[in-house]
């Protein structure tokens, strides 16, 4: 094949080939081994960073959603206690002032009763006294008024006695 | 923005620059008459020497190293400054064929003209290897900022994040897309290798200065090439049975021939794509360019005309082609990566 009559840039050039291929086999194995690997590597890297940075934050979010409502079921729980222990605390309140007031209740009955008690047995000594004195002096007024009559005194004085116990029993 | 401001500025004006280096060409040929083609072509093709530009007769130009190997005593030769304009320097026995579009040829005895293995570093190797520093300065600088970081530190920002985010985009949109999950960190280097390749030689190519990389059939050739090992080398049992087993089996013959013809027709097709847009491309640039010297040839009118016209339309073709210079690495790599992903392709993903 005459290439003579071709152009001159469709003329196969063997010089021309041969720096080509010499030319583009060292940008090849230069670019291939330094230029290229570093780029891709490293947006390679960076992508997974990205995503490694982006998966980190979801975790990061999850665990905050978590901790923010641990943290809220946490204060519930104080606030549910303090309501709790404030219930307890006025029952027992509640409940200590309803013993008082028993006791209370118990010892004013008791006292009231031994007062009473005391107020009747002193009443009834006050009576015996006044029993007594109104016998002795019914006595002695009996004996001024009946000296001359009564020789016996003791036998007199059983007699007004019994007298006397019948009038009081008509009193009471 | 102000920065993006201030690129537009430097194109602005670096391009009446170039105009002004086809200019200059053109006025050399004028006695002889503009044959535009020729001079298109001529400027698409690959040179032993770096022209920036004529002026009054004088060439100047960047002479380039030419390594020769004679056919008739194994000879190397090394030599500089051999240009098309001055008094050829070749060592004996060798000349600059005219018929071959200037490229040297060596004088055999029996009167026969050969070409001897030529490894000149011509004008297209030499941009090829600033391409290659170009891209090792700025992947090596970028690389040393993620070595200064870890991926704790904030995502880089401006160079380096337009190199990461370029990067990225066609790692994860077009090989990972495309290769699929499972094969595709095989490949990734040497996708974004061609990526980043086809897309710096065509933003070197629009330089003022500058030559046609990427729009000469032999830098294409080779990138397909690459991608057709890259294919064939790695693809699977799956992709062996489909080229050479295609079912249903009657129709076995036809169906084997169109898929080993398929096999050949892909990277073809690469080829022919990335090395035909960037041509056209180019051609278009310097069409335009050409026909504002030819109107200056028609008198005051014309080339007010014409230059006007011609210079909305450079500037519109130039934003083109910066597009293009994306588009074209990108479709490559694009389909490159749905190559190399039906060879990675498993039965059940079908």
């Amino acid at each position: 094949m005459d290439f003579n009559s071709l152009p001159a840039i469709l003329t196969p050039d063997l010089g021309l080939l041969f720096w080509m291929l010499l030319a583009f086999l060292v940008v090849f194995v230069v670019l291939a081994k330094f230029g290229f690997p570093a780029i891709i590597n490293m947006v390679e890297e960076r992508k997974a960073y990205i995503d490694e940075s982006l998966r980190k934050a979801h975790e990061a979010n999850e665990k905050l959603a978590h901790i923010q409502s641990e943290s809220e079921q946490l204060l519930r729980d104080a606030r549910e206690q303090s309501a709790q222990i404030v219930k307890d605390a006025a029952a027992a309140r509640d409940q200590m002032v309803a013993k008082a007031e028993e006791t209370a209740r118990e010892q004013s009955a008791r006292i009231i009763a031994e007062a009473k008690a005391q107020i009747e047995s002193e009443k009834q000594a006050a009576l015996q006294e006044i029993r007594g004195e109104v016998a002795r002096l019914s006595v002695s007024v009996a004996e001024k008024v009946l000296r001359r009559e009564l020789s016996n005194d003791a036998a007199q004085m059983e007699y007004v006695d019994k007298l006397l116990d019948e009038v009081s029993s008509n009193t009471k | 923005m102000n920065r993006f401001k201030y690129i537009l500025l430097v194109f602005a004006l670096l391009l009446p620059l170039g105009t002004f280096a086809e200019g200059q060409e053109v006025e050399a040929q004028e006695e002889r008459g503009i044959n535009i083609p020729e001079l298109v072509m001529e400027h698409l093709a690959d040179s032993y020497e770096w022209h920036f530009f004529s002026y009054e007769g004088e060439h100047y130009s960047l002479p380039l190293p030419v390594i020769i190997r004679s056919e008739r005593t194994g000879e190397w030769f090394f030599q500089m400054g051999v240009m098309h304009h001055h008094e050829v320097s070749l060592p004996e026995g060798f000349f600059l064929n005219e018929e071959a579009h200037g490229k040297i040829y060596e004088q055999m005895p029996d009167g026969t003209a050969v070409r001897p293995i030529d490894l000149s570093l011509t004008k297209s190797a030499c941009q090829i290897w600033i391409v290659v520093l170009l891209m090792m300065g700025v992947f090596l600088t970028t690389a040393r900022w993620y070595k200064q970081h870890d991926e704790k530190s904030d995502a880089p920002s401006g160079f380096v994040g337009v190199m990461e985010m370029l990067t990225m985009m066609i790692h994860d949109d077009v090989i990972k897309a495309n290769v699929g999950e499972h094969a595709y960190k095989r490949f990734s280097k040497y996708l974004l290798t061609v990526f980043y390749f086809i897309f710096f030689t065509n933003l070197v190519g629009l330089i003022p200065f500058s030559g046609n990389v990427t729009g000469n059939i032999n830098v294409t050739f080779l990138l397909a090439i690459c991608t057709m090992v890259a294919i064939n080398l790695f693809g699977n049992k799956h992709y062996w049975q489909e080229v050479l087993l295609p079912k249903p089996l009657y129709i076995w013959p036809l169906l084997v021939v169109v898929e080993v013809i398929g096999v050949i027709t892909k990277p073809f097709a690469l080829m022919v794509r990335l090395f035909a847009n960037m041509m056209a491309g180019h051609a278009i640039l310097l069409s335009f360019t050409c026909i504002i010297l030819l109107g200056a040839t028609m008198g005051v009118g014309m080339a007010t005309g014409l230059g006007l016209f011609s210079g909305i339309m450079l500037l519109f073709m130039y934003t083109v082609e910066t597009l293009v210079a994306f588009i074209q690495a990108y479709v490559f790599t694009l389909l490159s990566a749905v190559f190399i992903g039906l060879a990675q392709r498993e039965e059940h993903e079908e």
